[in-house]
């Protein structure tokens, strides 16, 4: 950070002097006494950069490194480019804060807007924010999105990640919505049980694609059942899937909302992420949070502007339909970034690397006599494992080789999931390890 | 400021024509889009939707503001103004043609003021 600009004992003493008081404390002495810290700042001494260095290996050294990771149930392990790291951390970005004069940062707006632009192109929507929190976040800013005075239940998929399930809750018991639960089956939503929950009230219904346990859900099925009814329907996508399966937009969609976090961010123990959010057209309106416009100045030339987001928010105050008024505007630009490096023929690849990788893994476990695959049907770069061997055995002996297993769902079932990263040589050596567990288990 | 004398007003700035004793278009009136200023959205009410007094059945933007509109009958939207989608500032540019919807079934209704009344109103209240 070459721009942090500390000032000496002199220049404080000059500051003071220029103000007309003669020391630190004086300065403060029209403040009241009792709420004067009467004593120096419990801060240590400066030490050398080193030592800093050291002190801070240290620190790091409690956290555990994991050499291969098969686990992702919501955050992913994607390599990341270094153009993307290198690119994003310039001090130009890292250091903005949030423009509260927008257009004044035209650079910023640009970007938050090219970002928009690729994620409508990712989702094959209309119309995207400048990014909310984090995916579990957009899906309960899309639920509010659909909700009316005629039409107040929300009916979300079983097979959803059960973090955004909990907080779409926590919205849904503070805006009175009623929020039901669509039962699975086979691993997939149960498209006949939505027939029958889906009704008049429905404001919208929640599903992911692929869904948490790896499935490939038939999405437009779901949305010819919803919309039937007239309700909305918010689907829950894995970027990274988007290269090779059909777009929200494709499938008929009201609503796409997103983890963004694949998409060039490092897992970074959950945060900071950022949930994407895209709309057609008809919807654009009730969207959500920050949005970048483009038009043109008074000389014609192209300008960026947040007028959507002033209708919403600023001008209709306490009847907008969300408070959400922050975005995540270095994450947004770290993923259109990753988005542009990798292009669309890249992340056609690393869907394609992801799902072969992960089909190779699950063939190698279900040969290994004591697993077998909790579901039939296609999966993505996830999927649910059986096995007569414990999970937190398999957890501790991967560990040992310093291998980060599936999320263990129960004693006995496991998700597994793998990336372009987890390549034939690495699920290799797990197999070799847990064949030998097998041997101990007979 | 223009009042039609053929029309019923509401306190909120919306005009009503009744058809007959169940059937009325409704708009907002000349002095509403003038303090809204140029219009560049509305969110129509659905058709054959069932609305009620008081409720906010449509809502308006113009350049500085939003405002909601708000039903003074009891009855079923049976059309509504689909031509105001993609040219919200018909308003603008005429307050009484361009209505919003028509109400049938309208089974209830507030008081609503006269052109006379509405006029008497807006100088009252110093909107003038």
């Amino acid at each position: 950070m070459s721009s942090y600009i500390p000032n000496t004992k002199k220049e404080q003493q000059e500051m003071l002097l220029k103000l007309g008081f003669g020391n630190f404390e004086e300065m403060l002495s029209f403040l009241p006494k009792d709420v004067v810290l009467n004593r120096p700042l419990d801060i240590p001494r400066g030490i050398s950069e080193y030592k800093a260095y050291e002190k801070l290996k240290e620190i790091a050294w409690k956290n555990k490194n994991f050499s291969s990771i098969f686990r992702g149930a919501g955050a992913y392990n994607h390599y990341i480019p270094s153009a993307v790291s290198n690119l994003a951390s310039r001090e130009e970005f890292v250091t903005a804060y949030t423009p509260y004069q927008a257009e004044i940062s035209q650079g910023l707006l640009q970007g938050i807007f090219e970002y928009q632009t690729m994620i409508c192109e990712l989702c094959g929507m209309d119309a995207s924010n400048a990014s909310v929190y984090d995916g579990a976040t957009a899906g309960a800013e899309a639920m509010l999105m659909c909700a009316n005075k005629k039409r107040n239940k929300i009916l979300i998929s079983e097979t959803s990640n059960p973090q955004n399930i909990q907080v779409m809750k926590t919205y849904a018991n503070s805006y009175n919505m009623d929020i039901v639960i669509i039962p699975s089956k086979d691993g997939k939503t149960d498209i006949s049980a939505l027939k029958e929950l889906v009704d008049e009230t429905t404001a919208g219904i929640y599903f992911s694609q692929p869904n948490f346990f790896g499935m490939i859900e038939d999405s437009e099925c779901i949305c010819s059942v919803t919309h039937e009814k007239g309700a909305k329907v918010i689907m829950n996508v894995y970027p990274i899937a988007m290269g090779v399966l059909k777009s929200c937009g494709e499938v008929g969609a009201d609503i796409a909302v997103g983890e963004g976090q694949p998409l060039g961010m490092p897992l970074a123990f959950g945060g900071p992420y950022l949930g994407f959010m895209a709309v057609k057209a008809s919807d654009m309106r009730k969207l959500p949070g920050r949005i970048v416009g483009q038009t043109v100045d008074i000389e014609k030339k192209r300008a960026f502007v947040l007028t959507l987001q002033a209708r919403e928010q600023h001008i209709k105050r306490e009847r907008a339909s969300s408070s959400i008024c922050s975005n995540q505007a270095l994450c947004a630009l770290t993923a259109s970034i990753y988005m542009s490096a990798m292009g669309s023929d890249g992340l056609e690849r690393i869907a394609k690397n992801s799902f072969q990788n992960a089909h190779y893994l699950a063939q190698q476990l279900i040969n290994l006599p004591t697993f077998k695959l909790k579901h039939e049907g296609i999966f993505f770069n996830e999927f649910i494992t059986c096995s007569s061997i414990s999970s937190s055995v398999i957890e501790s002996t991967l560990e040992e080789h310093d291998i980060l297993c599936g999320l263990p769902l129960d004693e006995n079932t496991m998700l597994w999931c793998a990336t372009e990263i987890n390549t034939k040589e690495q699920i290799d050596i797990v197999i070799k390890i847990l064949s030998k567990l097998e041997g101990l288990n007979e | 400021m223009h009042i039609p004398n053929n029309l019923l007003y509401t306190k909120s700035h919306e005009w009503y024509e009744f058809k007959d004793e169940t059937t009325a278009t409704v708009g907002i009136t000349d002095y509403a889009q003038n303090m809204l200023g140029d219009i560049v959205f509305i969110n129509l009410p659905d058709e054959d939707s069932n609305v009620e007094i008081s409720e906010i059945f449509a809502d308006i933007e113009s350049v500085k503001t939003a405002a909601d509109i708000y039903c003074s009958v009891i009855g079923k939207v049976t059309k509504v103004n689909s031509n105001l989608i993609d040219r919200p500032e018909l308003i603008n540019e005429d307050a009484y043609e361009a209505w919003i919807a028509e109400i049938s079934h309208i089974s209830e209704k507030e008081e609503f003021l006269s052109a006379e009344q509405y006029e008497e109103y807006l100088t009252v209240e110093e909107l003038l």
